[in-house]
């Protein structure tokens, strides 16, 4: 199927995912005594795979692959919280992770079933992240920022605070902001210098008004289609998902792509084994094999995002390694934070967002 | 033949699908809305049963109320637009010679064959800043700037710039309009096409001009297919999701959106559903006007 589609979709795109959902699903865990049947179900986003992983697995162990497939973290979920339907392994982003964790959805990993964990790149941010601590619950699997995508014949030099889109009317109506309201909101407290999963309804109000006045400046909070708006000429400056702009980038040289100084949002999706597994030992020897050196680096150079397997970046192509879109400078990953599930703190998040788009 | 209506078995046979059909798939989710919709979020998003009138007291904020409104009056200049060309193509079509009324009607419905979400997705490559229609336009000022060069008036129109046609209310009302429009022309066509037409003759022949007789004889007589067009409009316009998601701006937030909002990343579903109910409310308020009028109303019955 991705060979089909000539190059690897974003994994984020939400209204094009939304109508490739998954294959339905056809199997019934099996009742098995003692030893597994030969069989895992994985339960992954579209497109975000690479070309012979699935193939290579099943040379390996025998065991056969049935892949499903799902277009949002909320998707999946929906799937799944009304009890199992039959997956071995997901891929749920960082704050779902944690929503899961919260659930009792999700079964405690087996470090000794996965020797490759050792090949997780030692920085905290991945191998010991907010949303699941010493990746108890949750490998990553791939990571990305939300940062600038910009035109560069419009910047005199490329952009590097949030100003730009945030706080400024030098790009007034060609400037697109994410429709995501805990990103967006997210980014403007970065800028105004607080957390980015603030609870404080003073920053956060703070952040609402910086938003609405920027709002005669903007011209959409684009659901996921800012990279179509800077490659057709309708904006110059977006706030976009990294795959997102890559994507782009590869059509049009005159793109560029930023995480700016403030630092801005690093989402990470990850491996997890959902409770009601039929096949958790099989989905254990699946994450290894993923976090397998070449397997990693194979993955990534197919689907160009970062991988936080840093035995496998030997493997990784040079020009994608160079890619501030795929990996930013260092100085921006660490002034950027994950998004965590705020509880009911999110409904802080939501009349602020009504109110900017209702003003 | 006797009546199958007469028939209680056969009558039972023919009713229990349908009703069927409605009870699992309409009426069962609905009460399973409206019992969220007295319910609570937990703090990982999850819906505890309660029965709270919070939900609602929230749906009246002033916020809420104001992207209400402004649903509101969309769908009512959506309704009036769609009226003001509706009509008298319904009229058109319904009045056509009638060889050509089934291709007529054919072009009507047409746009039906196509997916909603790749007509409004055409409507984004026609309105945006490099579109067919900043194109076209860009064409015709080219053309009028050559002609003035040539009447030693150079410069007179200026460097074309495109205009600001897309990601806005006006690019919602636009698609509102398209959408809506055969909803609006279809019941109208019917009623026209039933009414007697010996009443518009006699009142041509009793002295009354073409525009009396289409405002006291035609309008009247077919005044509840119109209600039935607008209502349908207007009710479609008011629920929307996808127009204003894909052609609107930072301010085309519509309650259906919102809706979308709470029951999406939010993840606040019992407010969404009581959001729901609110909009199910209105549409029960338009649809017991409609009835209300149109009993009253002494035209042919649509």
């Amino acid at each position: 199927m991705e060979k089909l589609m000539g190059r690897p979709l974003t994994r984020r795109s939400f209204i094009k995912g939304a109508t490739t959902l998954g294959v339905g699903m056809t199997f019934m865990p099996g009742i098995v005594w003692g030893a597994e049947e030969k069989q895992l179900n994985v339960y992954n986003w579209d497109t975000y795979i690479g070309e012979n992983t699935i193939a290579e697995f099943t040379k390996k162990t025998g065991i056969k692959v049935q892949y499903d497939l799902f277009a949002n973290n909320e998707e999946m979920f929906a799937k799944l919280k009304e009890g199992n339907p039959g997956f071995d392994l997901i891929f749920p982003s960082d704050y779902m992770v944690e929503t899961m964790v919260a659930l009792n959805m999700l079964v405690p990993l087996d470090h000794g079933k996965i020797p490759n964990i050792k090949n997780i790149d030692p920085d905290p941010n991945f191998s010991n992240p907010a949303y699941s601590p010493g990746m108890q619950h949750a490998v990553p699997y791939m990571w990305g920022t939300v940062g600038i995508g910009y035109r560069k014949s419009k910047f005199k030099t490329p952009p590097t605070s949030w100003k730009v889109v945030l706080d400024s009317d030098a790009y007034k109506g060609k400037i697109a902001l994410l429709a995501d309201q805990r990103t967006t909101i997210g980014i403007a407290l970065k800028y105004l210098g607080y957390k980015l999963n603030s609870t404080n309804p003073k920053e956060i109000d703070a952040a609402r008004d910086l938003l609405i006045k920027q709002k005669p400046n903007i011209k959409s909070f684009a659901e996921d289609n800012g990279q179509d708006l800077l490659l057709s000429g309708e904006c110059d400056v977006v706030m976009e998902w990294n795959g997102d702009i890559v994507q782009v980038m590869e059509e049009d040289d005159d793109i560029g792509y930023v995480v700016p100084n403030e630092g801005g949002v690093v989402w990470m999706d990850n491996m997890c084994i959902p409770v009601g597994a039929p096949h958790p030992g099989n989905a254990h020897a699946f994450i290894n094999h993923i976090l397998d050196a070449k397997t990693g680096a194979d993955i990534a150079n197919f689907i160009h995002y970062a991988s936080p397997n840093a035995a496998a970046r030997k493997y990784v192509l040079p020009a994608d390694l160079k890619n501030p879109a795929i990996y930013p400078a260092a100085s921006a990953i660490t002034a950027s934070e994950v998004i965590i599930d705020v509880g009911d703190n999110a409904r802080l998040y939501d009349e602020a967002w009504v109110a900017v788009k209702a003003s | 033949m006797e009546n199958w209506r007469d028939n209680k078995l056969v009558a039972a046979i023919l009713i229990v699908p349908a009703s069927a059909w409605i009870l699992i798939f309409f009426t069962l989710p609905l009460v399973i809305v409206w019992v969220f919709s007295f319910g609570e979020r937990g703090p990982q998003g999850q819906t505890f049963l309660a029965f709270t009138l919070d939900n609602y007291a929230r749906a009246l904020e002033l916020i809420h109320l104001g992207i209400l409104w402004k649903s509101i009056w969309t769908a009512a200049i959506t309704t009036l637009i769609c009226f003001i060309l509706g009509f008298p193509l319904a009229l058109g079509v319904a009045f056509a010679p009638a060889r050509y009324k089934n291709l007529l009607l054919l072009l009507v419905i047409l746009p039906f064959w196509t997916n909603l979400l790749i007509r409004t997705y055409a409507w984004i490559a026609v309105l945006r800043t490099r579109g067919f229609l900043n194109f076209g336009l860009e064409w015709v000022h080219g053309k009028l700037d050559a002609l003035f060069s040539l009447v030693k008036l150079p410069d007179v129109m200026g460097t074309f710039q495109p205009l600001a046609l897309l990601y806005n209310h006006s690019a919602v009302i636009i698609g509102l309009v398209y959408v809506a429009l055969p909803f609006l022309v279809l019941p109208i066509y019917a009623t026209l096409e039933k009414l007697d037409r010996s009443l518009m003759e006699a009142s041509l022949d009793l002295g009354a001009g073409q525009w009396r007789t289409m405002a006291f004889v035609t309008i009247p007589l077919a005044f509840p297919g119109i209600l039935s067009g607008l209502m349908l409009v207007f009710i479609l316009s008011l629920g929307t999701y996808l127009t204003p998601v894909l052609l609107g701006g930072t301010d085309s937030m519509m309650i259906g959106n919102l809706i979308a909002q709470e029951f999406g990343p939010a993840r606040d579903w019992p407010f969404g559903s009581a959001l729901s109910f609110l909009l199910l409310y209105i549409t029960f308020i338009i649809l017991w006007i409609r009835a209300v009028v149109a009993r009253r109303s002494k035209g042919v019955s649509y």
